[in-house]
């Protein structure tokens, strides 16, 4: 058992955490983020991908007392308020979810993507998604959501 | 922004004087979209309980065996494990999920009893404090087995020397008293007689795993008014419920089931497999009881969409025109029946496609097997059916030099005609769709296929 401290969305959390205790557990048993889901737990499916120092990693595979310290970021801390991230609205706009389970995990990759590389190309935007299944096959609008969500952000930044 | 194709609303016009679509073909935002972009959707997993306990399964290691002996000693002595349950905790083991619409007889237990019928079969439930300690548990189980000769093959299943694995006795679900579901229209043999060509080709389909991102789960909480509150990702809430209450040998009141957020189903969540054993967990122990697949038991025991083999005989006229076909059809219901009996019977429904064939026969076999039990997916029964009967009419087709699509214009049903299960047909549309397909991707037809119409004289 030791004390993990954790900056959350930009906000300092503190909890305790067994040897086994992952990423993805802590953040949805003991800090109540539920937006990362357990699709697989071996990751495989991508589905509780967070940001973690701002790369994309599958939280199942990642013990929580190894990243003691770290600037997590997760789905909950994109919208501002009722404003959602470009990414999101892209999404919403895009029709990019289906079931929505996939959904959390694909937006983090999304948002790892356009915070390294603000204009992607479709290949991209394929490879940067590749870690992260949709298994109700949406795969085309996810894709030209987040390529939408470039153009939002550029756009929005030339403002 | 996503491409909505402008409705063409010149087909049939006359049947609808009326068109005024207020939704339909128009962009409406999904309502749980937000939701999900937010991640503030609600899936069952996402509710934490105080005091949550944890459900995991001893399963067979054997396709088909005789089960002499289980000793759950050591399961119980492993730290954080409350409790084990074995059939004898079952108030009423033995269920068949139809049987909600009255199809018997109930093949399946919730948990093994004296033999397992497949791989993986459930045959103690552990539950514990944790999963961790729930995994230990079900790990530390020991079954005692005689290994039974398994039958893994449809065909073999119906052989006459073949091990019968079923308790009423036949390796096939019995239609009312037959051994297929059958349809018979005109006279085949006759009209494979006076058929200028005969074809006939096998087709089969391995089985298809839904592997919904969210796997099979539930949470059971204990209410203070003695009812169980349920949170499933089941994709049938009723048939969940009322089967359960069965199970339990409780009232359906005692019940109630919150579900509806699906992480993808696919028709795999609508057998009734965690909810039962949950449901005694919570009784049992008096505590909110979570039981949620792992990966591998989603991908190892949830059911797939069966595996068939359809075997197609068609009597052809020179002309294109298909004058008797011959349908044998198996569904590997795996082990148990689950849906299957009901996706053999929408199978049969389906022959012999959409096509007026004046001579049809078939036989629908819904086959048990040693394997996994396969159960709904996505249009099951029609799906192989159809990747069946048009690979046969492409088949027929080329074996003709005839083009493909003038193949099934000129066998295709209209309005007006009487079909194999003397249902006459209406509200038809093959012909429009294949025409219109035709246009979109350039394909020329002749005048004559052009100006078909499923509303002029049938074929």
């Amino acid at each position: 058992m030791r004390i993990v401290n954790l900056k959350v969305n930009g906000v300092g959390k503190t909890f305790i955490a067994r040897p086994e205790t992952t990423l993805l557990l802590a953040l949805r048993e003991q800090l109540g983020l539920t937006g990362a889901k357990r699709g697989c737990a071996q990751g495989a499916c991508g589905s509780c991908t967070v940001l973690l120092e701002g790369e994309p990693v599958v939280s199942c595979l990642v013990p929580a007392v190894t990243v003691d310290g770290a600037d997590i970021a997760t789905v909950e801390g994109l919208a501002d308020g009722p404003a959602l991230s470009h990414v999101q609205q892209a999404f919403l706009d895009g029709f990019a979810t289906q079931c929505g389970f996939c959904t959390p995990g694909m937006i983090m990759s999304a948002e790892a993507l356009l915070d390294r590389n603000p204009d992607p190309t479709r290949d991209e935007v394929n490879e940067a998604i590749s870690g992260n299944v949709c298994r109700c096959t949406g795969y085309e609008p996810i894709v030209s959501a987040i390529l939408d969500a470039a153009v939002r952000r550029r756009e929005g930044a030339k403002l | 922004m996503p491409r909505v194709n402008p409705i063409d609303s010149d087909y049939f016009k006359d049947e609808r004087p009326d068109d005024k679509f207020s939704v339909i073909g128009k962009t409406v935002q999904r309502s749980d979209a937000l939701g999900h972009v937010t991640g503030r959707t609600e899936f069952f997993e996402d509710r934490t309980f105080p005091d949550l306990a944890h459900v995991k399964i001893h399963r067979s290691a054997h396709h088909h065996a005789r089960i002499n002996s289980v000793d759950v000693s050591e399961a119980l002595r492993v730290p954080g494990v409350l409790r084990v349950i074995t059939h004898r905790d079952v108030p009423s083991n033995w269920y068949m999920v139809l049987r909600l619409i009255g199809i018997e007889p109930n093949d399946e237990p919730v948990l093994a009893e004296d033999r397992v019928l497949y791989k993986g079969e459930p045959i103690v439930a552990v539950v514990a404090d944790s999963e961790a300690a729930a995994l230990e548990g079900a790990a530390r189980v020991k079954v005692d087995y005689t290994v039974l000769p398994a039958v893994l093959d449809v065909e073999a299943a119906l052989a006459p020397d073949a091990p019968v694995i079923k308790q009423a006795g036949t390796n096939y679900f019995v239609y009312e008293g037959h051994h297929a579901r059958r349809l018979r229209f005109g006279d085949v043999e006759q009209g494979f007689a006076q058929a200028d060509r005969i074809f006939e080709w096998r087709y089969s389909s391995a089985p298809i795993e839904h592997a919904p991102t969210e796997t099979t789960g539930c949470v059971v909480v204990p209410q203070s008014s003695g009812r169980l509150l349920i949170h499933s990702n089941t994709q049938a809430a009723f048939f969940t419920l009322d089967n359960t209450a069965l199970i339990l040998d409780r009232p359906f009141t005692d019940l109630q089931v919150k579900g509806g957020t699906v992480g993808g189903g696919f028709g795999g969540k609508v057998d009734v497999m965690v909810e039962p054993l949950a449901c005694i967990a919570a009784t049992l122990t008096n505590r909110p009881v979570k039981f949620v697949y792992t990966r591998e038991e989603e991908m190892q025991v949830s059911s797939p969409r069966a595996a068939e083999r359809i075997y197609i005989k068609d009597g052809v006229m020179n002309d294109g025109r298909i004058v008797a076909r011959k349908v044998m059809l198996y569904v590997d219901s795996g082990a148990y029946s689950r849906h299957s009996p009901y996706g053999t019977t929408k199978a049969c429904a389906h022959l012999p496609g959409p096509y007026t064939i004046p001579n049809v026969y078939a036989d629908c076999h819904c086959v048990y097997t040693n394997r996994t039990p396969s159960s709904a997916m996505r249009g099951f029964g029609v799906t192989i059916a159809d990747f069946a009967l048009e690979s046969q009419m492409d088949r027929i087709a080329r074996a003709l030099e005839m083009d493909p699509l003038q193949f099934r214009l000129k066998n295709a049903y209209r309005d007006g005609d009487l079909k194999a299960h003397r249902k006459v047909a209406e509200g038809t549309a093959l012909i429009e769709v294949i025409q219109r397909a035709a246009a979109l991707v350039g394909h020329e037809l002749p005048e004559e296929y052009q100006a078909m119409s499923s509303r002029g004289a049938g074929a």
